[in-house]
């Protein structure tokens, strides 16, 4: 039996293949990588019936058109996206996200944008067919690591799915991604190098997500946050999440595909409970911080996780 | 041998070595950084040192800062790491399409090439950190009179295998990549290379580095052998 698999017929801006990450490597300079919304990640695969660490197509605004060139696919759409599949007898079907449909060879899956969003997530029952660097698919453009040779996918590209010799059974869950009014964050280790005025800008007033916005990093623009003390530091690590303010005062948020060290000093942290909502929030949004105490922020976490896990029970 | 230790974020812990930057203090964190990761700890996902710092991030499923924060006070420190520790020895080629910055540093430092390569190769460099891109070593100390500021603007691209130097250190570029160091060679040697699973980095924090000069002809052969 020879594998299914789709055809690219378009790339979409930024499609990679990502799973839970690569540990272990921030020493050596590498990124942690992984799908950036983990909630939505790890329901897509869910609904799929796969593993949790099966990678998945990850794609940002504008998704891929695919093909099936070949065999049968089982596949869910997560996040806020819009989709429609072409059945290769012309009938078009909307597509609803967090639900299966079974592709025949021919039909086309057009994942047209994200709706007031970032990220979407594309799995397939069996997962896709990806050869693993360090344990793991999750795609580090700039470093060319991971899956398909550590690029994005192109058009043209042959995306290979492994079979599986089982009957697909649909699966639905009711979900719809909400907003939140301020990003969680505990204070950096840095958060004394700003005047007293800065932190009450930085705390109050909004910041608006500019276009500069990537994987790697969240340039922010707003008051213009006046540091008194150091405008570098020594380079340290770095963490997903961390808040480092430049010379010229405007924030930038440590992403998933991050540099590993950094010399800018580090005003706030993101919690990890709004990690997945941050990435969400698409340029041109305005956001405002509400500092926490770390007691809080695992206690949040311990909830976004509880959630998750209902989430993931629910599906059926 | 920590100063402080506090979180970053809630999924870091933010080990703090003091404000310095010298090899002592910067094997004190490549000591905590061997010893953690040999130990094995649970939920531990990354061990990052750097000149005087080390972070050390976990998984918050698995575990929480109060947890390992006692773990890493408690844990035993390697009394030295010589057993890890490699000399590398890495060719460069000085010729002038691959020195970039030689003639900012001759006129800056008022030192002539010769002098400028005589006080830098064939010594022993410590790695103080690798990263910032995959596999870039922070080398040091360069010899005083060597030492410079950055680039005033950065170039949009540093080619690959370029060697930098600047203030006390030096570096190695694994990939091409903006950068403001002050080029004088360049190696044919990977230092990173992906496709070597197990060790994909040449250098690693706490190992030593020396360069040597080749001619371009050997340079331009390096591959080949």
């Amino acid at each position: 039996m020879t594998s299914s698999f789709f055809k690219t017929l378009r790339a979409g801006i930024n499609s990679t293949f990502q799973d839970l990450g690569r540990k272990y490597l921030y020493h050596i300079g590498l990124p942690f990588s992984g799908a950036m919304d983990k909630r939505n990640y790890l329901i897509s695969n869910n609904l799929v019936g796969n593993q949790n660490n099966t990678a998945v197509l990850e794609f940002a605004f504008q998704g891929p058109l695919l093909k099936v060139e070949n065999g049968k696919i089982n596949f869910a759409i997560t996040g806020d996206v819009n989709f429609r599949i072409k059945k290769a007898s012309s009938n078009i079907v909307d597509g609803e996200c967090y639900k299966t449909y079974t592709l025949e060879k021919n039909d086309e899956l057009d994942i047209i944008s994200t709706n007031k969003s970032v990220y979407g997530y594309l799995s397939v029952s069996g997962g896709f067919k990806l050869e693993k660097y360090w344990n793991s698919c999750s795609t580090t453009v700039r470093a060319g690591v991971g899956a398909n040779n550590g690029n994005k996918i192109s058009k043209g590209d042959k995306i290979n799915i492994n079979n599986i010799e089982k009957k697909y059974v649909s699966k639905k869950l009711n979900f719809i991604n909400s907003k939140i009014e301020f990003i969680r964050i505990l204070k950096g280790t840095n958060f004394d190098y700003f005047s007293k005025n800065s932190i009450v800008k930085f705390l109050n007033e909004e910041f608006e997500i500019s276009k500069l916005t990537d994987r790697m990093g969240m340039r922010l623009k707003g008051p213009k946050l006046e540091n008194n003390k150091e405008t570098n530091i020594r380079s340290e690590g770095l963490i997903k999440g961390v808040i480092q303010v430049p010379a010229d005062g405007d924030p930038i948020i440590m992403l998933s595909d991050h540099g590993t060290i950094g010399g800018y000093p580090k005003i706030g942290v993101v919690i990890s409970a709004d990690y997945d909502k941050l990435v969400q929030s698409a340029p041109n949004t305005k956001i405002k911080f509400k500092l926490i105490e770390l007691k809080e922020a695992e206690k949040l976490y311990k909830f976004y996780k509880m959630e998750t896990d209902k989430l993931l029970n629910q599906v059926q | 041998m920590i100063k402080n230790i506090s979180n970053l974020g809630d999924a870091a812990i933010y080990c703090d070595f003091g404000n310095e930057v010298n090899q002592e203090i910067n094997a004190n964190v490549i000591k905590y950084f061997k010893s953690i990761q040999k130990k094995n700890i649970k939920g531990i996902t990354n061990v990052t040192p750097s000149y005087n710092k080390l972070i050390v991030s976990f998984d918050l499923d698995l575990t929480d800062y109060t947890n390992l924060k006692n773990e890493i006070q408690n844990i035993k420190i390697l009394s030295s790491f010589d057993d890890d520790q490699k000399l590398i020895k890495i060719p460069v080629c000085c010729d002038e399409e691959f020195a970039l910055d030689m003639e900012r540093l001759n006129k800056k430092l008022k030192l002539s090439k010769d002098e400028v390569l005589n006080n830098y190769l064939n010594k022993e460099y410590f790695c103080y950190m690798t990263g910032f891109i995959a596999g870039m070593p922070f080398l040091g100390d360069i010899d005083k009179k060597l030492r410079l500021n950055r680039l005033e603007t950065p170039r949009v691209k540093v080619p690959m295998g370029s060697v930098g130097i600047t203030e006390q250190f030096c570096n190695i570029y694994t990939f091409e990549s903006p950068g403001g160091w002050n080029i004088i060679g360049n190696t044919p040697i990977k230092v990173f290379d992906k496709f070597k699973k197990k060790e994909p980095t040449l250098i690693n924090p706490g190992d030593k580095v020396l360069f040597y000069q080749i001619s371009k002809k050997e340079y331009l052969n390096w591959n080949d052998k």
